[in-house]
């Protein structure tokens, strides 16, 4: 069984098979991290570059441990300076990087498309870390690894996605996954927070968060971005907390039983109280785990690909 | 020297002419228009033009030159060169250069680096110093020294009050303001605000932020009595706007650019940054609108907003890539597969977009196809069928969409100030 496709770009219009075999394989990935020995010689020769154009830590951290429990060599390169500023092209830096001779390329970017065009100027595989507003597929496929985990299935689920969904690209990862496997997406949030005609996507809009959670069965709470202007579009993190905050008190008055998946970090407090964060609902420090297994199975079924 | 345009179908709305005959320039003036007798030939060169049309020079009123401060990406002279390849014998430049056209000597300076070319190069001053919308350029120096607009092309005139105060202060000289219309606080994304957008994560800019500022910009032209031109419009209630605005008699006229009318921000979808450009690609529905204005007068003229960009800097990662495609070497071919040969456009209403409404607006005379009259012309090859090759342009530039595409229809020759242009060269008629 081999992916479709040689590069991960998003998870638009990747087909049920295949987001299928990613999380079949990366079961058998979760089953190695339980290991004492929690390394395989799969990608043993190949080369990655991590190459990370905007902050993060998690993403790049579980990246990077799935490709060393690979047995693949990877180099990290990361700046935040686009390069504009520093004189060099993207595509210079890209075809430098390349030069080295490197199989595939893990990129995060603040621009949406950028690992579409690295596919145009590189022949490396290219996985999508995260670009832009656009996609984090590799996280929409851990959410929907643990929601799977701990419902055993995903189709015919009810999932909202509540928050900042404008300024999320692990919302729209998540709405074409989980409706490609045959769940009801719906969101939530100030309408600020909700981008233009996500209805069109097929994609129900909840304007109270109590109708949310009564609603549905998985709620994948986004953080709110203050470094994302979110201050122009709420009026503070306390009326956003008091509105749309998940919190206990919340859950418990509508005596519902329900998933809660956050893709951190946690701004505790504001789009999730402490209790919920560490209570029984919850399924975030899973999906950490779940990361490095799914992002397993992603290098693995593409770095060995022919 | 003595130049004879064979059968050509001589056509001007302006005079009423429609007719198919033969044209003999000399010395780079009409002199008989006519069935012409054995004796004319003599020594004459005879350019065999069955099928073609002969029309008053092409002109685009909005193009961006780069000279001076962006050599690199463009230049007077090439910039003329490709407007000469597209079919135009003259164009009006925009000022956001660097430094920006607000001074006499930049007019000068841009009127010199034309003075020799077959293309007529007209300056548009910027409207304020340095385009910042704070203080009013020398505009009625700059009207002395040959601008023949004003504008802060690419940003709107920042306050409705320094946009009154240029509209009153042109009345003086009576030149056109030419708007760049955006609200600058919604305008921050990378392409047209929709679901388009949303799916491929790119930060939108909604048409609302255009409609605001052609509202505002109609409404301070009534309040003022000045007369606003709105630069490539792009929305589908902005075209609604301008055309009330007409209703009511008021002085606004609007161009729009080829791009606008034939590709929908659907081709932003490979995020080549080719598409790239402000105002953004919009929906089919605005497309539909466009049309809709070009054909029932509500835009007046058509005009390529030719923005030249270096290959390093539009091979950029999306949203920091410029704004902007090349558009004086298609524009014609898309008039005439997108507009003509679908019949939303006749050839007359081509001329009257694409020459005689822009002149018009800038003050500047039409061309007449007359016996007596310099010749100013472009001679159109309305059926031939060719492949858009950017390798082949003339523009120092290479930004363009539309490389590969199949048009129906280009430029034959051009001829103004005793040259033509043909065949890829110049020569003295």
């Amino acid at each position: 069984m081999s992916l479709s496709n040689r590069h991960l770009l998003g998870l638009n219009g990747v087909s049920r098979e295949d987001l299928q075999l990613i999380l079949d394989t990366a079961t058998t990935f979760r089953e190695v991290l339980e290991r004492p020995i929690k390394k395989v010689p799969t990608l043993q020769g190949k080369t990655i570059v991590n190459l990370f154009f905007e902050d993060s830590t998690r993403t790049r951290i579980s990246f990077e441990l799935a490709q060393k429990r690979l047995s693949a060599d990877t180099i990290n390169f990361s700046t935040s300076t686009s390069s504009v500023k520093k004189g060099e092209t993207f595509k210079d830096t890209v075809r430098n990087i390349e030069a080295m001779k490197v199989d595939m390329i893990v990129v995060r970017h603040k621009s949406a498309g950028v690992p579409q065009y690295l596919t145009r100027i590189s022949k490396a595989n290219i996985i999508n870390a995260g670009d832009g507003l656009h996609e984090h597929p590799t996280q929409g496929l851990l959410d929907m690894y643990s929601i799977r985990e701990r419902l055993g299935k995903i189709e015919g689920l009810k999932v909202c996605i509540v928050g900042d969904v404008a300024h999320s690209r692990v919302a729209l990862s998540n709405i074409f996954g989980l409706k490609t496997m045959g769940a009801e997406v719906s969101v939530c949030g100030p309408m600020t927070m909700i981008p233009y005609g996500i209805e069109s996507l097929g994609v129900k809009v909840y304007t109270t968060i109590d109708e949310a959670i009564k609603k549905n069965d998985v709620l994948n709470v986004l953080r709110i971005q203050l470094e994302r202007n979110a201050g122009t579009r709420i009026p503070s993190l306390r009326e956003y907390h008091n509105y749309f905050g998940i919190t206990t008190e919340r859950i418990n008055r509508l005596n519902k039983e329900i998933l809660i998946l956050h893709p951190g970090p946690i701004n505790r407090g504001v789009e999730i109280s402490s209790e919920v964060a560490d209570g029984p609902y919850q399924v975030i420090l899973d999906q950490v785990t779940n990361g490095v297994a799914v992002r397993m199975a992603v290098l693995y079924l593409l770095g060995t690909m022919h | 020297m003595r130049t004879i345009l064979k059968q050509a179908l001589l056509l001007n709305p302006e005079q009423k002419l429609n007719q198919k005959n033969d044209l003999m320039i000399e010395d780079g003036v009409i002199v008989k228009i006519g069935s012409l007798k054995e004796d004319d030939y003599k020594s004459a060169q005879v350019i065999e033009c069955e099928n073609k049309i002969c029309v008053p020079g092409l002109f685009d009123m909005h193009v961006h030159l780069r000279e001076p401060g962006r050599e690199d990406e463009e230049t007077v002279e090439t910039g003329s060169n490709a407007a000469a390849a597209g079919g135009f014998t003259g164009v009006a430049c925009m000022p956001n250069t660097t430094p920006d056209i607000d001074s006499a000597e930049i007019v000068r300076f841009i009127k010199e680096k034309s003075k020799e070319h077959l293309v007529d190069v007209y300056p548009v001053g910027a409207a304020t110093l340095s385009r910042k919308g704070e203080a009013l350029s020398p505009m009625y120096e700059l009207f002395e020294a040959g601008a023949v607009a004003f504008s802060d092309d690419g940003v709107a005139i920042k306050s409705a009050e320094i946009l009154r105060n240029v509209l009153e202060y042109s009345k003086n000289f009576g030149a056109p303001v030419i708007e760049h219309c955006e609200d600058e606080s919604m305008a921050e994304g990378a392409m047209n605000e929709g679901l388009v957008s949303t799916t491929l994560g790119l930060p939108g800019i909604p048409s609302v932020a255009e409609d605001l500022i052609v509202a505002r910009d109609i409404m301070v032209a009534e309040f003022t009595g000045g007369k606003v031109h709105i630069a490539h419009i792009s929305s589908k209630n902005s075209v609604e706007l301008v055309r009330q605005a007409k209703k009511r008699g008021l002085n606004v006229t609007a161009e729009a650019a080829p791009h606008h009318f034939s590709l929908t921000e659907e081709s932003l979808k490979t995020y080549d940054t080719n598409y790239k450009m402000n105002p953004p690609l919009r929906t089919r529905t605005d497309v539909e609108a466009i049309i809709e204005g070009l054909k029932d007068g509500t835009i007046d003229c058509i005009a390529s907003d030719h923005a030249p960009h270096a290959i390093e800097e539009k091979e950029m990662e999306f949203i920091y890539a410029p704004n902007g495609i090349l558009g004086l070497e298609t524009q014609l071919g898309l008039v005439l597969s997108e507009l003509v040969h679908k019949k939303k456009l006749t050839i007359s209403q081509l001329v009257e977009k694409m020459s005689i409404n822009p002149r018009k607006i800038l003050n500047i005379s039409v061309p007449l196809i007359k016996e007596g009259e310099k010749a100013n012309l472009t001679v159109i090859d309305p059926e031939i069928i060719w492949t858009v090759d950017i390798s082949k342009f003339k523009s120092k530039a290479k930004n363009s969409p539309f490389d590969k595409r199949l048009l129906t229809g280009k430029s034959f020759a051009v001829i103004n100030k005793g040259k033509i242009y043909m065949n890829e060269s110049f020569r003295q008629i």
